[in-house]
């Protein structure tokens, strides 16, 4: 399988971070780098990973099955992910949720018609300082109202027009 | 860093449940409690598999230690004082329990391992038969990943003894975990299927019901079998299994109770391969070739016939041609050499030899101690396997190497044509073709010394001359060497001990009158008689007498057979007594599980034609606890210890140690090259074994 030179180059990097016989070290990231470039973990993706990382394409399957990062349905342009944990819930994120599912019409793990924006509600971000939080692929917003919210998704759907 | 020079303590003194005990540093304490017949509840921890601590049923309070803690993680330790069985145990454990049931179906009634399983066992033990939870249960249908094994995702309690047994125990890895929490399974390695093995021992050892086998699942309750002991009857291993029978069916093969040189290992041949004695081809009844069509007749009538024409032609002093099969027990083979010599009074007498055993004997004459068991495969510092696919041919003895590795951290070398599952986790592999195998050995000459001692495997590419190469190679590493000579059969071994070989009798003393080899006899274009039992020397190869008179005695109408005059139904190795010698030497006991079908034992229609001819008294009765006796008696090497027999053990034959002065034919040495899913003559009629999508598997693959 072969990925655009900057994906290429991310893996690389990331693969030569760790030495021989700890290879496999670089599983995740690597399969993190490469979903970016296509919106989803394929199978070919698993075997091209597990080559790499001298481990066998079963293995890399476990930990595409363990990490709700790692998808293997295809993801919009933008995968947006609202945290309803318990600092979140608190301080609104529920609210959040709610109003996104219903603004863009799709749920848990769903797609816009459009394959422009995916959704996810996801267990604790790890910004709990600053709930209640959504991330839009790598990119985190903390303290999040609903105003805040349908900006960021205004951007997002202006952007590509 | 301790400045100590006190040596560490060899032994660590400890309390549990008020009894003193002790153990060596290191060993863990469900382990130290087990010996001392303290029982610790344990799914995921299993004995020789690595560590998990993923199920917490092993929770023990430990003084000075806050909270409870996993026996089979921890070692014991001087001076601790442990409690196995309190109140705050009993309500962990029950919690466990109750975690486990929340989404497990209880369907036990119809569940394979209902009567047998742990979870049922623990729940009866611990209560936990309510549940607090009301939620609807998770389901997931049941798959069916191969021919062999089926997974009910709703069974499974997530304890990865079969993706550690698969992993660790065969060298396979085809199991895996996916997804999280409450939704996580066992998963395949080809998302929806199995490319493996095919052992089963995932089965085997699931604690549940949640991984079952086609062949056994919904056939039986585990309480309504029998439970024979015998020794599988495909490869050379010699791997004793215990076959569930019910209404004299085989049902189940498996070793569960570790009785046995193999403990619980099997391969697919050794847990599934018993269906050749139920396929519907099997012959039930005697035949004669009657207008060029083999025809029923009763066995009076086929004997009768083939002792009036053994006799003309023994008048007429016309020549007769003797073919064993490598799947008879040491009875019938020394019954029927002594047939052929004391009876035909010929030498004409031999079988499909796989490796050159003569040779290395004659080369180790004078050296004490040079040959090894499959337990020194398992306890040796050092191994090198020359010229063999072992996972692929041996699988036994590739189990007891790996093992070695996990346990012993061996070194384990390997000089292959090809490819071999051993790379993996050998201390060096190396390709040749076959003929530079002395190449690669001399570049491993410097590193063999180094190692404290050595198990060498080898296969039929080291043969004649060879041998003797081998052996004075390893002799100058100036270690202790023992030797493996590989062979096919389950009991290839035991034909050359019983000298059903042309050119030496039983116990390898040489032949004064030496015969015909089996690629002589069928070159031989006026051999009058060709008898063949229980093999099937005509596959892919003709007989150029044609004026041949020929018997056989089979199982299944095969190449020969369709030559044959006469054909004598003979018994399966699962429907016989007697014993075999494996690829190491170790004799065993076969057990007859079931009853014949029409077909008698070998040892029991050669005895009947020694009747027919008179013979009878010259070569002695055909029962074969009396054959045993005069090999025990007289064979060389066969003077083992009967208690260890009697008992299901293995009894290591101590074969010659001097001069096996004989010329060795080597072009007639030539190993089958069985794989996984084949097993030479009988293969082909195990729907089993020809149903799995790897059969017929190729050498040097994986
Ligand atoms: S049948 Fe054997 S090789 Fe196949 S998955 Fe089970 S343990 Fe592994
Ligand atoms: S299938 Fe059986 S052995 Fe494997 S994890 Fe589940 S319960 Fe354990
Ligand atoms: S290794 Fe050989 S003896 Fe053992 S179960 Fe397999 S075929 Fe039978
Ligand atoms: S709970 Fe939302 S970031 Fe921690
Ligand atoms: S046996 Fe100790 S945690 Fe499973």
């Amino acid at each position: 399988m072969t990925f655009t030179p900057e994906t290429e180059q991310k893996l690389q990097a990331i693969w030569s971070r760790y030495p021989a016989g700890r290879k496999r070290s670089a599983v995740i990231p690597m399969l993190m780098y490469a979903q970016d470039e296509t919106g989803q973990v394929t199978q070919e993706m698993i075997a091209e990973v597990a080559k790499r990382c001298e481990v066998t394409p079963l293995q890399v399957e476990e930990v595409v099955g363990y990490y709700s990062m790692l998808n293997k349905q295809k993801m919009g342009k933008h995968h947006v992910q609202v945290c309803t944990n318990i600092a979140c819930l608190l301080m609104g994120g529920e609210e959040l949720w709610h109003h996104t599912t219903k603004r863009l019409g799709i749920g848990h793990k769903q797609v816009t018609a459009d394959g422009l924006i995916s959704l996810e509600e996801v267990e604790c971000a790890g910004a709990c300082s600053w709930a209640p939080c959504v991330v839009d692929g790598y990119e985190y917003h903390h303290h999040m109202t609903i105003e805040k919210l349908d900006q960021l998704l205004d951007s997002i759907e202006n952007k590509v027009q | 860093m301790s400045t100590s020079t006190a040596a560490p303590p060899t032994v660590v003194n400890f309390t549990v449940d008020g009894r003193q005990l002790s153990a060596p540093p290191g060993t863990l304490l469900i382990d130290a409690c087990k010996r001392a017949g303290i029982e610790i509840p344990a799914f995921c921890y299993y004995e020789g598999y690595s560590l998990q601590a993923a199920c917490r049923m092993c929770l023990v309070e430990v003084e000075k230690m806050p909270k409870l803690q996993t026996a089979c993680t921890l070692p014991v330790m001087e001076g601790m004082i442990v409690r196995s069985e309190t109140e705050q145990i009993h309500k962990a454990r029950k919690g466990t329990l109750e975690f486990l049931l929340t989404n497990h179906p209880l369907d036990c009634p119809v569940c394979d391992k209902g009567g047998e399983c742990e979870l049922q066992d623990m729940v009866f033990r611990y209560g936990a038969g309510e549940s607090r939870f009301t939620e609807i249960k998770n389901h997931e249908p049941e798959r069916q990943w191969s021919p062999v094994v089926f997974y009910d995702p709703a069974r499974c309690i997530l304890c990865y003894r079969c993706v550690r047994a698969c992993n660790e125990g065969m060298g396979v890895g085809a199991l895996g975990v996916t997804n999280r929490g409450v939704v996580s399974e066992i998963a395949p390695n080809m998302v929806d299927h199995l490319d493996c093995d095919e052992c089963g021992a995932c089965i085997d050892i699931c604690p549940v019901g949640a991984l079952t086998s086609n062949t056994y699942r919904y056939k039986t309750r585990p309480w309504e079998m029998q439970h024979v002991g015998t020794v599988c009857t495909h490869c050379s291993n010699g791997c004793k299994t215990t076959l569930g029978v019910r209404n004299d069916e085989i049902v189940r093969g498996n070793n569960r109770d570790r009785s046995g040189i193999n403990g619980e290992f099997l391969c697919v041949k050794g847990r599934y391969g018993f269906d050749v004695s139920t396929n519907e081809e099997r012959v039930t009844s005697p035949m004669i070739r009657i207008n060029g069509k083999l025809e029923a007749v009763s066995w009076s009538k086929a004997l009768g016939f083939v002792a009036e024409k053994f006799r003309s032609v023994s008048t007429a002093g016309g020549s007769f041609g003797v073919v064993a099969g490598p799947h008879l027990t040491n009875e019938e083979l020394f019954y029927l050499q002594k047939f052929t010599r004391a009876g035909l009074k010929t030498s004409n007498l031999d079988h499909a030899r796989s490796g050159d055993l003569v040779t290395l004997l004659d080369a180790l004459s004078g050296k004490t101690d040079a040959l090894a068991t499959s337990d020194d495969c398992y306890n040796t510092k050092a191994a090198l396997v020359i010229g063999s696919d072992l996972s692929q041919q041996h699988p036994f003895l590739a189990f007891q190497l790996r093992a070695d590795v996990r346990h012993h951290k061996a070194n384990i070398y390997t000089v292959t044509p090809g490819p071999v599952r051993e790379a993996k986790y050998s201390a060096q592999s190396i390709e040749v073709p076959v003929g530079g195998e002395f190449d690669a050995l001399r570049n491993l000459t410097e590193t063999l010394k180094g190692e404290q001692e050595l198990v060498i495997l080898f296969g039929d590419s080291i043969k004649g001359q060879r041998v003797r190469d081998l052996v004075e190679w390893a002799s100058g590493l100036g270690i202790p060497v023992k030797y493996v000579c590989l062979v096919d059969y389950s009991n290839s071994r035991g034909a050359m001990d019983m000298g059903v070989m042309p050119n030496l009798l039983p116990g390898y003393e040489v032949d004064p009158h030496p015969g015909m080899s089996l690629g002589q006899m069928l070159s031989h274009e006026t051999l009058d008689v060709l008898w063949v039992v229980g093999a099937n020397p005509l596959r892919g190869k003709t007989l150029a007498s044609k004026q041949a008179f020929v018997v056989t005695q089979t199982m299944f109408l095969e190449e020969t057979s369709e030559r044959a005059d006469v054909v004598f139904p003979s018994a399966s190795a699962y429907e016989k007594n007697g014993t075999v010698t494996n690829v190491t030497g170790q004799v065993q006991r076969l057990k007859a599980a079931v009853r014949t079908m029409g077909a008698k034992t070998d040892l029991e229609i050669c005895g009947l034609l020694a009747k027919e001819l008179g013979l009878a008294v010259e070569i002695g009765v055909w029962s074969h606890d009396v054959v045993f006796k005069e090999i025990h008696k007289s064979v060389r090497g066969y003077n083992v210890p009967l208690p260890i027999l009697i008992t299901g053990g293995a009894a290591a034959t101590n074969p010659v140690n001097g001069r096996v002065a004989v010329d060795v034919r080597i072009e007639d040495i030539q190993s089958a090259g069985d794989t996984l899913f084949t097993s030479g003559e009988l293969g082909r009629y195990s729907k089993l074994l020809t149903s799995v999508p790897e059969f017929p598997g190729a050498l040097y693959k994986r």
